[in-house]
């Protein structure tokens, strides 16, 4: 008699008992499933937000990221084409690149010409068209919305601004934007109307830069080279929702030569980064030491540093940790309540089948017979409530997809749609299955120690 | 020859903090290839005897010998062996696995002595026929009456040629038409394989029929002169 036919038949005696049982074992694994699913899609859709927004690597002036983000002037990289060129020629490097980019970061002021509001923001000078395929980038398949930049179809002189900067800036209706709020009214609108002498000058200006035009402008107040103020007034032709809210109420992209002139006037135009994407986020360590060998030797002069996506958003690290600790707290919950269930139920079978182990002793069965008799029976329940729950698992993540239930992830200012794709993480199927049965049986076996103990005497005597 | 000797064995048990003596002092020898029965009134310690001689319970004291080994310093696992491969239980509520059927009860032994399976068929059949229950292979015990099952019991301690059967209060839970057919059963193929058959039972039908009459009374043997049974040795 095979031991697993045994305990099949065995399982069944008491249906109602194992269904209840199984039930624990489904659900612990579908939610362990689940859990494990959702919590890898918000570590790879964050992880996809920032990689598309800052790539996987930077390359930067020596203390650029402590000390340089107010002094781009003081920080730049001079021959950035050069270096990006050399990066992407490099035969190591080359194959695991995506994109490769300079880029122009700076602080200012910016104020929308009319409006008496303005708004400190983060300004970035950029490659159009390099900005295209860095927010392409989609390593993990995310059910992101692409986010389209607007600035590689329009001139010299036009903007890209988060939804936030929009808001703030009251550009919203201009660019007709929905889901922008409207400011409520209050007491100093009639008396922060713009100061009649401002409004000349702004007439005055737009006189000296030509007719105006229908779309929004934005002025932007930087400091140049030398610290000496500098303005420059774009078309903004598009508002883009950024990933996250901190991006989101402080971002103006323009054209990297434009940036260049705000900052650097007629001088050498330089950049803060250079921005490299990768294929495969795999790939980071080894494209780091890739450049890290380039920067003691082609690149000595430039004085450069690397940091990598993680070392730039720490705030990723934070939020996976967190995640994850709630789903190691979970899971465990959810162990110990399956620990708990079958122990409880193989403890109530040894007691109804004491006569049964006694006559079995009697007969000759070993006392590691009758152990492995109800260690058979948990490790059954927990194949079989494994499978179920799997299946369980899948159909809940179809439905989840089909639905596609919006939500917004920690500190991410866009919405969505909830995943947990857990079929794309093998091992984490393979440690539930294992985990599953393995502590179905070890619930099985302290009972069936017991069991396996009792006086043989005693449990004929059994009634 | 004898397959069962006991010289001198006492066991007790613990009732709450008292010492109660179930067998005292008990020397017998059961002869190979008879019927005997343990007999005597409840709290004799024909049970316990029985327990003893079958090896799923220690003696306290004295000297046990059964099938020529002399058992009583064995390990629990040298014990389980020992039952596995020389003894068969018979017991008075059947304990029949329910979750098998009559045959596959019957297979059990065999497959505790990892017998091949095509053997193993052979004789189970051999031995279902012989208790005629043939028609009954596929039948789960409670599909079975209690006659049926304890044929089936019966067919179960045979199966693997054990040296010695023990049967406790083999009829107690059955009619007595149903105890007579199981006690000729039992007669005949007790003399048909040769084996020897050990039963604790009060069952005048049973006592009838023992080759061997073992008179119990308070955990003593009590001595022929004063034997009351009508059963004498055949």
């Amino acid at each position: 008699m095979n031991p697993l036919i045994l305990a099949a038949r065995n399982l069944k005696r008491n249906g109602r008992r194992t269904l209840v049982t199984l039930l624990a074992i489904v659900l612990g694994t579908a939610s362990i499933l689940l859990l494990g699913g959702y919590a890898r899609d918000i570590s790879y859709g964050l992880q996809t937000i920032y990689v598309q927004r800052s790539g996987h690597l930077q390359l930067f002036k020596s203390g650029y990221p402590d000390f340089g983000m107010g002094n781009p002037s003081g920080y730049g990289i001079a021959r950035s084409n050069t270096i990006i060129d050399l990066v992407r020629e490099d035969a190591e490097l080359g194959p695991m690149l995506a994109v490769a980019t300079p880029m122009l970061h700076f602080g200012g002021i910016a104020a929308s010409p009319g409006q008496t509001t303005s708004t400190t923001v983060a300004g970035h000078g950029v490659v159009a068209t390099d900005q295209q395929r860095l927010l392409a980038w989609n390593g993990y398949d995310v059910p992101i919305p692409s986010a389209q930049h607007m600035l590689g179809e329009h001139g010299a002189d036009t903007a890209v601004i988060g939804i936030g900067v929009a808001r703030m800036l009251q550009m919203c209706d201009a660019l007709e934007l929905s889901q922008c709020p409207r400011p409520p009214a209050t007491d100093d609108d009639a008396s922060s109307a713009t100061p009649g002498e401002l409004t000349a000058l702004a007439t005055q200006f737009e006189t000296l830069e030509g007719p105006a035009d229908t779309t929004p402008q934005l002025d932007v107040l930087a400091s140049s080279i030398g610290g000496a103020p500098n303005i420059a007034r774009l078309s903004v032709v598009q508002a883009v929702r950024q990933g996250m809210k901190a991006f989101d109420d402080t971002y103006v992209a323009m054209h990297l030569a434009q940036a260049q002139k705000l900052i650097f006037g007629p001088g050498e135009p330089k950049v803060t980064t250079i921005v490299i994407q990768l294929s495969r986020t795999e790939q980071i360590s080894a494209a780091r030491e890739r450049l890290q060998s380039l920067m003691s030797g082609p690149f000595r002069d430039a004085n450069l540093e690397i940091r990598d996506v993680f070392e730039l958003n720490p705030a990723y690290g934070q939020t996976i940790s967190m995640v994850r600790a709630l789903f190691a707290f979970v899971a465990t919950m959810l162990v110990v309540i399956v620990l708990f269930t079958v122990s409880n139920t193989m403890t109530i079978a040894i007691m109804e089948r004491t006569e049964e182990i006694g006559t079995l002793r009697a007969m000759g069965v070993q006392r590691k017979g009758i152990r492995w008799l109800f260690i058979a029976e948990g490790m059954l329940l927990g194949v079989v409530g494994w499978i179920a729950g799997v299946v369980l698992a899948l159909a809940i993540a179809w439905g989840l997809e089909s639905f596609g239930i919006p939500w917004s992830p920690p500190g991410m200012a866009i919405e969505i749609p909830v995943t947990a794709r857990f079929w794309n993480e093998p091992l984490l199927i393979l440690l539930t299955c294992v985990g599953m049965v393995l502590v179905s049986m070890i619930s099985a076996w302290l009972p069936a120690r017991r069991a396996a103990h009792m006086n043989i005497v005693n449990a004929l005597r059994h009634v | 020859m004898t397959v069962v000797e006991l010289s001198h064995v006492s066991k007790h048990y613990l009732l709450g903090v008292e010492r109660v003596a179930a067998v005292s002092d008990i020397t017998l020898r059961i002869c190979a290839r008879s019927f005997t029965v343990l007999s005597g009134p409840s709290g004799s310690g024909k049970s316990t005897l029985l327990n003893l001689i079958g090896c799923i319970d220690r003696p306290d004291d004295g000297y046990l010998r059964i099938g020529g080994e002399t058992v009583q310093n064995w390990t629990d696992t040298e014990l389980t062996a020992f039952r596995a491969s020389h003894i068969g239980f018979i017991f008075q509520n059947f304990n029949l696995l329910p979750v098998l059927s009559a045959w596959e009860n019957v297979e059990y032994p065999l497959l505790l002595a990892g017998t091949p399976a095509a053997d193993r068929r052979r004789r189970v059949d051999e031995m279902l026929d012989a208790v005629g229950l043939s028609d009954k292979a596929r039948h789960r015990p409670n599909q079975l009456s209690g006659g049926q099952c304890q044929r089936v019991a019966i067919a179960r301690a045979l199966i693997h040629q054990p040296d010695l059967i023990l049967a406790d209060e083999p009829t107690a839970n059955l009619d007595s038409q149903t105890a007579m057919g199981i006690i000729t059963l039992m007669r005949d193929l007790q003399r048909e394989r040769d084996t020897s058959f050990v039963f604790s039972s009060h069952d005048p039908m049973l006592i009838s029929q023992a080759d061997e009459l073992v008179q119990l009374r308070d955990g003593r043997i009590v001595p022929p002169d004063s034997n009351q049974a009508s059963g004498a040795p055949r």
